[in-house]
């Protein structure tokens, strides 16, 4: 540990720290915090989903509150949930798999941070000025572009600035994973994690800027009374389509790509054996990359583009089953005569396996376009992406959370009470949206307030809502143990699944703020493990002991960030009464104004000295 | 050494804005955000060519756009191009004064080229009636052109604040890099106009 960290330190202080900081482990953290809440709030509107599709005719909640709570229940659980939970491993881990000592723009790092949670706290401030979006997700055209009351405004200003966030965020780690890695650590000797986030990294940077755009226009035409999708003057409504898709299609793969890397390096690991087929994983995981961006108009096969432009994007789309199904085989063939051990974060692994593969499947038979007529906006393609989404990547979060627990916060997860929390979320996941499917398929819509009896959805959509409950026990049950163990559990080891084989299991559980001491040599891939194999406790190390160069702390991520935030209640009232043109300029001028500080203001960071380093490592950091 | 030392050596490297860590990083992660923005303008000019037929039966391109005024615009931005590089050239022969001299001169060119935008907008609005408002391809026009004009307001004030703020010091290892990278942007604007210019206005006269 390093001294600053031993020290108590008074609450403003720590709360300073946080707001200050640019040290990716700690970005991780409040990635983790803020994402978990958004993911918190999320699972509550999908509850009350459920509940209100518990039995025929139910009122529980009304009409437009209903239409509200499948809007933020999908744009929550993507954009601020999923996300930052990614992002927040990606910080924690990425860095030290690499050998580096923080990523490659620290002060971007934070700034991505905060433009995340302004622009999330912006979206969910609509429940309390008269109405939360409620034109659904996809948020499309006219619908969205005649909703009364602010709603969508709130959508379109608060994914324009926790957009921003990501594509920052994206540009960051591209740049890290290229220029930081450790001497020998080559393009095909990185972690399969590091890899996968490589290549999210791309699609971020490729495919969030087409959002960027849908979402410009789409606020244009709300307030400032421009025709991109007004009929009535020459506009054209499939051009949000369209480049929401451009956007959203790549979104799902940036989402579940991290995470096959995680499950990548959590076989390995804890089957004691070198991942199968290794070039063959970093290939499709390229490959599923490059194709996720030629397959967004499968979502929109009933627009009417024609058989000839449906059959393209079919083919592509079932295209991308082999480079997924290469990675269903390496996973097998990795666990293959390996010693497996079944911990919670391998329980959450083996898991995937099945559910994700009944997810592509569903995806494969979506993929049919003649078919697709039948399934489109049905209970069908609702149970499809959310066996994708919750079989994938919920279940790849729980996973890597329990992976890299230790790394983050210095204590492994307790064992038991992770496994209590996989079996009531594993059987309520396929109690609930298994049956989806029949319901879908028996004619039910998706985004319905209610259905009626007589119907035969009755009995589907109980054992639906029961799943759900389940699901909402495990959870619960999550919680509990992240309490048990900060109280309970004791401090765990560098390694403390005694099989690490990269290097963020060479340095200490949390690490010192400075990560390595100094840079490792990479001599293959598991560097660890290689090492290990020879018979040596940690890494050698590729530089002499010196002083070591680290970036400097800065509040003024969080005040551009905040500047967007004032600026985005401005741009939303403005509408009403040009006095809020105030907020537009004193919150602009506020994210100018720092932006211009930031550029001016040399920033050179600070020196940890030799001798402080010789210091933390007579207390064992070195090891 | 300290961080003054090491940004200010004896004798300079060839590439200064390459020769630290914090500056390759620039470079690189400027490049990713350049093909980040030309997906951005990729997006507009696909919405461009959508909406550019639905005009409403008025104010067609043939008949708003004039060659004349886009062309002096387009030499400009053009030549504007030429000039940052000679600021690039002298910034790699370390002579700080030239630099500045020929990043006056872009800047100059800019705000020139942004005089006849303002006033190209203006025109259309006055003599035409032609507005954000007016039509589908009038609401494309100015979102198109205008987040190039809003690029090319951004780049002007971006090179005049380093202009300014290193104006007494010269350079240094630490801030080269920045130079060199609003010098990227600069050229990155200039390529967006040339498919602006043939895409908006060649092919809305003679399309």
């Amino acid at each position: 540990m390093s001294t600053a960290v031993a020290q108590k330190r008074g609450l403003g202080a720590v709360i300073w720290d946080y707001l200050t900081t640019v040290d990716h482990k700690k970005i991780a953290h409040l990635y983790l915090v803020s994402g978990g809440l958004f993911f918190l709030i999320g699972g509550l509107e999908a509850m009350i989903i459920r509940i209100q599709l518990m039995k025929p005719d139910n009122d529980f909640i009304s009409a437009g509150l209903y239409n509200e709570m499948i809007t933020m229940h999908g744009t929550t659980m993507i954009f601020l949930a999923a996300m930052p939970l990614i992002f927040a491993i990606m910080n924690a881990v990425v860095p030290l798999q690499i050998g580096a000592r923080d990523v490659a723009f620290p002060f971007l790092n934070s700034l991505g941070f905060w433009l995340f949670l302004f622009g999330g706290l912006l979206l969910n401030v609509s429940w309390f000025t008269g109405g939360a979006p409620d034109a659904g997700w996809t948020n499309y055209a006219p619908l969205s572009t005649t909703s009364p009351g602010h709603g969508v405004d709130y959508y379109v200003m608060g994914l324009q600035i926790s957009g921003a966030g990501t594509l920052i965020g994206g540009i960051n780690f591209l740049v890290t994973i290229v220029n930081m890695r450790a001497p020998g650590m080559t393009y095909m000797r990185m972690p399969l994690f590091t890899w996968s986030v490589f290549v999210t990294s791309t699609l971020i940077l490729f495919a969030f800027p087409a959002l960027t755009v849908g979402l410009f226009l789409m606020m244009f035409d709300r307030m400032f009374g421009s025709a991109f999708f007004d009929v009535g003057l020459g506009g054209n409504a499939i051009i949000w389509e369209h480049l929401f898709w451009i956007f959203g299609h790549p979104e799902v793969y940036i989402l579940i790509l991290p995470l096959f890397g995680a499950f990548s390096d959590i076989f390995s690991t804890f089957s004691k054996k070198r991942l199968f087929g290794y070039s063959a994983m970093v290939f499709a995981t390229v490959l599923i990359g490059f194709l996720g961006f030629m397959v967004w108009a499968h979502h929109m096969f009933t627009v009417g583009m024609g058989p000839i432009a449906n059959s393209i994007f079919a083919v592509a789309t079932m295209a991308i089953a082999v480079p997924t199904g290469i990675k269903i085989f390496n996973w097998l063939f990795t666990m293959w005569g390996g010693q497996i051990r079944m911990t919670a974060a391998m329980l959450w692994s083996i898991a995937f396996i099945p559910s994700f593969t009944i997810g592509g499947m569903t995806g494969v038979m979506l993929a049919a376009a003649a078919a697709d007529f039948q399934y489109h906006d049905t209970y069908f393609v609702v149970g499809h992406f959310h066996y994708v989404i919750v079989g994938g990547v919920a279940f790849g979060l729980f996973a890597s959370l329990h992976y890299w627990w230790p790394k983050m916060f210095g204590k492994v997860l307790n064992e038991k009470l992770g496994k209590l929390a996989f079996w009531p979320f594993f059987i309520g996941f396929h109690l609930t949206f298994f049956i989806q499917h029949f319901l879908g398929l028996m004619g039910m819509p998706r985004r319905y307030w209610v259905f009626l009896e007589g119907q035969g959805l009755a009995t589907g959509n109980l054992i639906s809502t029961i799943g759900a409950f389940l699901m909402a026990i495990g959870t619960i049950i999550f919680l509990i143990n992240i309490v048990y163990t900060a109280v309970k559990e004791k401090k765990a080891d560098a390694d403390p699944w005694e099989h690490g084989r990269t290097l963020e299991w060479a340095i200490p559980s949390p690490p010192p703020h400075y990560n390595f001491v100094q840079t490792p040599l990479v001599r293959g891939l598991d560097p660890l493990w290689v090492e290990k194999m020879d018979g040596k406790e940690g890494m050698t190390p590729a530089e002499p002991l010196g002083d070591i160069h680290m970036p400097n702390a800065s509040i003024l991520p969080f005040t551009i960030s905040l500047g967007t935030f004032i600026a985005g209640f401005g741009f939303i009232y403005q509408v009403d009464d040009p006095i809020w043109l105030i907020a537009v300029f004193a919150g602009m001028g506020l994210t100018l104004g720092s932006m211009l500080t930031r550029s001016l203001k040399d920033d050179l960071g600070h020196h940890i000295h030799k001798e402080e380093l010789e210091e933390d490592i007579k207390k064992g950091v070195g090891k | 050494m300290s961080s003054e030392d090491v940004l200010n050596p004896k004798r300079m490297p060839h590439d200064p804005e390459k020769a630290t860590l914090e500056g390759r990083n620039k470079f690189l992660g400027f490049w990713f955000f350049l093909g980040g923005e030309t997906v951005l303008f990729a997006s507009l000019f696909g919405t461009y060519l959508a909406l550019n037929g639905s005009t409403q039966g008025e104010n067609t391109p043939e008949h708003l756009f004039g060659l004349e005024l886009v062309f002096i615009m387009t030499m400009l931005l053009l030549t504007s191009s030429l000039t940052s590089v000679y600021a690039m050239y002298h910034m790699k022969n370390h002579d700080f004064r030239k630099m500045q001299m020929w990043l006056g001169v872009t800047v100059l060119l800019g705000l020139c080229f942004l005089g006849m935008e303002v006033y190209e907008f203006y025109h259309y609005i006055h003599e035409y009636g032609f507005t954000f408002r007016s039509s589908a391809f009038g609401s494309a026009f100015y979102t198109l052109v205008g987040f190039h004009g809003g690029h090319v307001l951004f780049g002007l004030s971006w090179i005049v604040a380093l202009m300014i703020r290193n104006q007494k010091r010269g350079l240094n290892l630490y801030n080269a890099p920045k130079f060199y990278i609003a010098s990227l942007y600069w050229h990155f604007i200039d390529v967006v106009w040339v498919f602006i210019f043939t895409v908006v206005y060649l092919m809305g006269k003679v399309g």
